[in-house]
């Protein structure tokens, strides 16, 4: 039986602030998420010219050759405002927390199979530097980037990979303390498995259209990274004794689940735009995985020995058909 | 892997070790690309640094422990919100004049935490150094957050009461909002370290206590829990904030000796540019406040004199001296809020917000808080607006202002050393003519005229036929200014006739 507990009604003279009532049609309630996101940013009757970049307003949608008749189109299908991602990610924090107490208090990431740690330190522990450059290029489509949409979420992603970067310096720690993070920077300055990708991230860096670099760092990239190392890579672990490993990078394979809905939504919306749209998407998305197909290869030979090369075609297979799902076809580049 | 050595294992890192370890370390020095076009923007306003690595980060803070406060912070907020939603609190704020405060916070504050959220992202890509890179990306987060947070807090308010509708679409086009937004524009397109010493420094640091805490202080005063709730809970935020910016500041200073008089510069520049803008802040705290905290004047003592004073005497030790014109605003408090007030109760028609000539108590509280200026100046001015009103000749100023080419406030600022007489300085440049209300401004325009040339003037954009027509009902329009309840007096409104009807309802409660 319900209860029903009698409260003063007092009308209300409006659901919802103006510009979000016209983009739903009409005054009704809305969403946090969209009252926090629609029209955040000034579009309009800018003052002065960057000193730093005078070919462009502060705010502007020549940036990038992407066309939107609305960049609000853009939207985060997780909702995410600052309220709800940080609620979010505390709690994916919480169960990596747990994980490295319970590994860390039976010294779980130094005492399995020596020369498989050996080999974490060479594939995973680099990464933390992969992290932090696309910390980088995510906080340049923050600034880049045009409407509230698309660069609050940029804004979240960029906090994600200096989190992930330092989940894999704790990572590291745990293993053997911090000269373990002296060695795996060493790797990832001058081992030659590792320089073709540090090449890519640094050329990545001086990308000028920030919805290319988008494409390159959330599709290209890490649709063939994220899988590489903690699917295939990781796997070979499990068989190693690495079991606790695979606990403590868990947040990597949830955040790259949810993340790519993010960037598939997104991507999808705006190849659905106009084919013009849909050429350069295709064109950035199979130059940069073909480049990040090359680059991966001599660290994943590393890792899986002969198999790396069949591998990499398979993933690099599943990431087309992912890309040809949202309307990127590479294809029609080629034939074109 | 090299057998791990045990003893390193066992020994627990100190949290500056463990900071430097997940933050410092992640950076490398790039070789395949230049690093002058991975980081094009560091050099070209003249500071050197030396050594990035010299910046000490106060806080060392890292995501884990980020995400875990910041949630548990917004868990804390958005109940409160929930809860003063579902118990009606609107209802039990001191007065609905009051409201008029929360309509300048959403158009003229909110869209600045949204521009800072965006200028501090572009710093957080663009800064060499790891250290000062990841303080303003925490930056550009938390300002997000005080940007959505304040619309959803705001957001119930808006349901009742008139003026809090169109907030952004208004930011981008009321003449008054393009004070707030043109300040902003000119730190986001300044170069990184001035927008550091702009926006961290002279605004965060200098003047948060005379912005952010009136209005917290007043929600408070007035009832109003949902924003005060904000208020404690951007508070730690707010101290990481104003400490970056005292230690970039430092950090600038202590680099090399050539960047002194560019900071000074800057100092000058964005002392008055805040200055200007808390004119606003100054006329809210004294005017819309039914419970008054303190007066302008006494906040400007306390927050500025003394607490500025302090803080100038201890940057003396790397040359630096207090910000130009400082005698100029000590010299105006007792006239600044009140000639802010008469120029907002002329153009009541076109403000989205209400206005109304004080109350005899109110009145007696001025004369004793500005005992130098009000019955002498502005008594008198509130005594025949009243009576003209009661006489049905309700006194409004038709005509468009002269705007100040840098801040943008009309030119009603008087001269620090006559308060009878209107203070107006003019520059010929390329053969134009512009005003300002100051010297203060003057010189600003004078160092940078090719950037203040570009100025949106609202008044000059109505006159060019920009802003939706040429009569005054027209660009009401084009402003989406709701007439005949978004603007006029208080008295009459919509706002007041609810307000009246809710306090008429309680009162039938209370005889039954």
């Amino acid at each position: 039986m319900a209860l029903e507990i009698k409260t003063n009604s007092v009308r209300q003279r409006q659901q919802t602030f103006s510009n979000v009532a016209r983009r739903l049609g009409s005054d009704k309630p809305a969403s946090r998420y969209e009252e926090a996101t629609y029209d955040l940013q000034p579009d309009v009757n800018f003052h002065y010219r960057p000193t730093w970049d005078p070919a462009h307003e502060i705010f502007d949608k020549t940036r990038t050759s992407i066309i939107m008749a609305d960049w609000y189109d853009l939207k985060d299908p997780r909702q995410f405002y600052y309220g709800t991602y940080t609620i979010q990610r505390s709690r994916m924090m919480e169960a990596v927390e747990k994980n490295f107490a319970f590994a860390e208090k039976r010294g779980l990431l130094s005492t399995y199979d020596p020369e498989w740690q050996a080999m974490v330190c060479f594939y995973l522990l680099p990464l933390r530097h992969l992290e932090w450059g696309a910390n980088m290029n995510a906080c340049n489509m923050v600034d880049q980037g045009y409407g509230a949409a698309i660069t609050q979420s940029a804004m979240f992603a960029t906090m994600d990979r200096l989190g992930i970067a330092q989940i894999i310096s704790r990572i590291g720690l745990a293993m053997g303390g911090a000269s373990t993070l002296d060695q795996a920077k060493d790797y990832w300055v001058s081992a030659p498995e590792w320089q073709p990708i540090r090449q890519l991230v640094e050329d990545s860096f001086v990308v000028e259209d920030w919805f290319e670099q988008f494409v390159a760092q959330f599709l290209s990239l890490d649709g063939l990274l994220y899988p590489l190392v903690y699917g295939h890579f990781d796997a070979i672990g499990l068989e190693r004794g690495a079991g606790a490993l695979s606990m403590v990078t868990e947040f990597m394979v949830d955040w790259q689940e949810e993340i790519s809905k993010w960037a598939d939504t997104v991507l999808k919306r705006a190849a659905a735009e106009s084919d013009t749209n849909r050429t350069f998407l295709a064109q950035w998305y199979g130059e940069w995985t073909e480049r990040v197909q090359t680059a991966l290869l001599p660290l994943a030979e590393k890792v899986l020995g002969p198999t790396a090369k069949d591998i990499l075609a398979s993933l690099r297979e599943s990431l087309d058909k992912r890309a040809m799902r949202l309307g990127i076809q590479i294809e029609a580049e080629i034939a074109a | 892997m090299n057998t791990p050595n045990p003893n390193e294992r066992l020994r627990k890192l100190s949290l500056k070790e463990r900071y430097a370890h997940l933050t410092r370390g992640l950076d490398w020095q790039p070789t395949y690309q230049d690093k002058k076009k991975i980081f094009p923007f560091t050099d070209y306003e003249g500071i050197k640094i030396h050594d990035w690595d010299a910046f000490e980060d106060p806080f060392r803070l890292t995501m884990d422990s980020y995400w875990k406060y910041q949630a548990e912070k917004e868990r804390k907020l958005y109940a409160v919100i929930d809860s003063f939603a579902q118990n009606n609190g609107q209802m039990n704020i001191s007065d609905a004049r009051y409201i008029n405060a929360l309509k300048i916070f959403i158009t003229a504050v909110s869209p600045l935490e949204y521009a800072a959220h965006r200028g501090f992202a572009h710093v957080g890509r663009h800064f060499e150094g790891v250290g000062p890179r990841i303080a303003c990306q925490f930056q550009a987060i938390d300002e997000l957050r005080h940007a959505q947070t304040q619309i959803h807090t705001i957001s119930h308010f808006n349901k009742f009461f008139d003026g809090l509708h169109d907030p952004l679409h208004m930011y981008n086009r009321v003449w008054y909002l393009s004070v707030p937004k043109s300040f902003f524009e000119d730190a986001i397109t300044a170069g990184p370290f001035e927008f550091l010493t702009a926006v961290s420094f002279s605004f965060e640091y200098v003047l948060t206590s005379l912005l952010f805490v009136p209005f917290m202080s007043g929600a408070a005063y007035n009832g109003d829990m949902a924003t005060v709730t904000f208020g404690f809970s951007a508070q730690s935020d707010e101290s990481r904030h104003m400490t970056l910016g005292l230690e970039i500041i430092k950090f600038m200073l202590q680099q090399d000796e050539g960047n002194v008089p560019i900071v000074q510069k800057w100092i000058d520049k964005w002392f008055w540019r805040g200055y200007r803008l808390l004119s606003i802040i100054a006329m809210m705290m004294d005017y819309m406040l039914p419970k008054k905290i303190m007066s302008w004047k006494e906040a400007w003592e306390m927050y500025f004199e003394q607490g500025g004073g302090a803080l100038f005497n201890d940057l003396s030790r790397y040359g630096i001296r207090l910000p130009k014109y400082h005698e100029v605003a000590k010299a105006e408090k007792d006239h600044y809020s009140h000639q802010a007030w008469s120029t907002f109760y002329q153009y009541s028609h076109a403000s989205a917000f209400h206005t109304w000539t004080p109350s005899e108590e109110e009145m007696t509280w001025f004369a004793e808080k500005y005992p130098a200026s009000f019955n002498q100046l502005y008594r008198p001015r509130y005594d025949y607006w009243a009576k003209a009103e009661a006489d049905g000749k309700r006194f409004y100023n038709n005509g468009l202002p002269q705007l100040c080419q840098v801040c943008q406030i009309p030119t009603f600022f008087t001269e620090p050393t006559d308060p009878t007489r209107i203070s107006t300085r003019t520059k010929i440049y390329n053969g134009e003519r512009f005003y300002f209300c100051s010297d203060g401004c003057h010189d600003i325009f004078e160092d940078e005229p090719e950037k203040y040339l570009q100025s949106w003037l609202p008044v000059h954009q109505i006159l060019q036929g920009n802003c939706g027509g040429t009569t005054v009902p027209e660009v009401l329009d084009w402003y989406h200014l709701n007439q005949g309840a978004d603007n006029f007096d208080y008295l009459g409104s919509p706002d007041e006739a609810l307000w009246e009807n809710w306090q008429s309802a309680r009162k039938r409660v209370i005889a039954s």
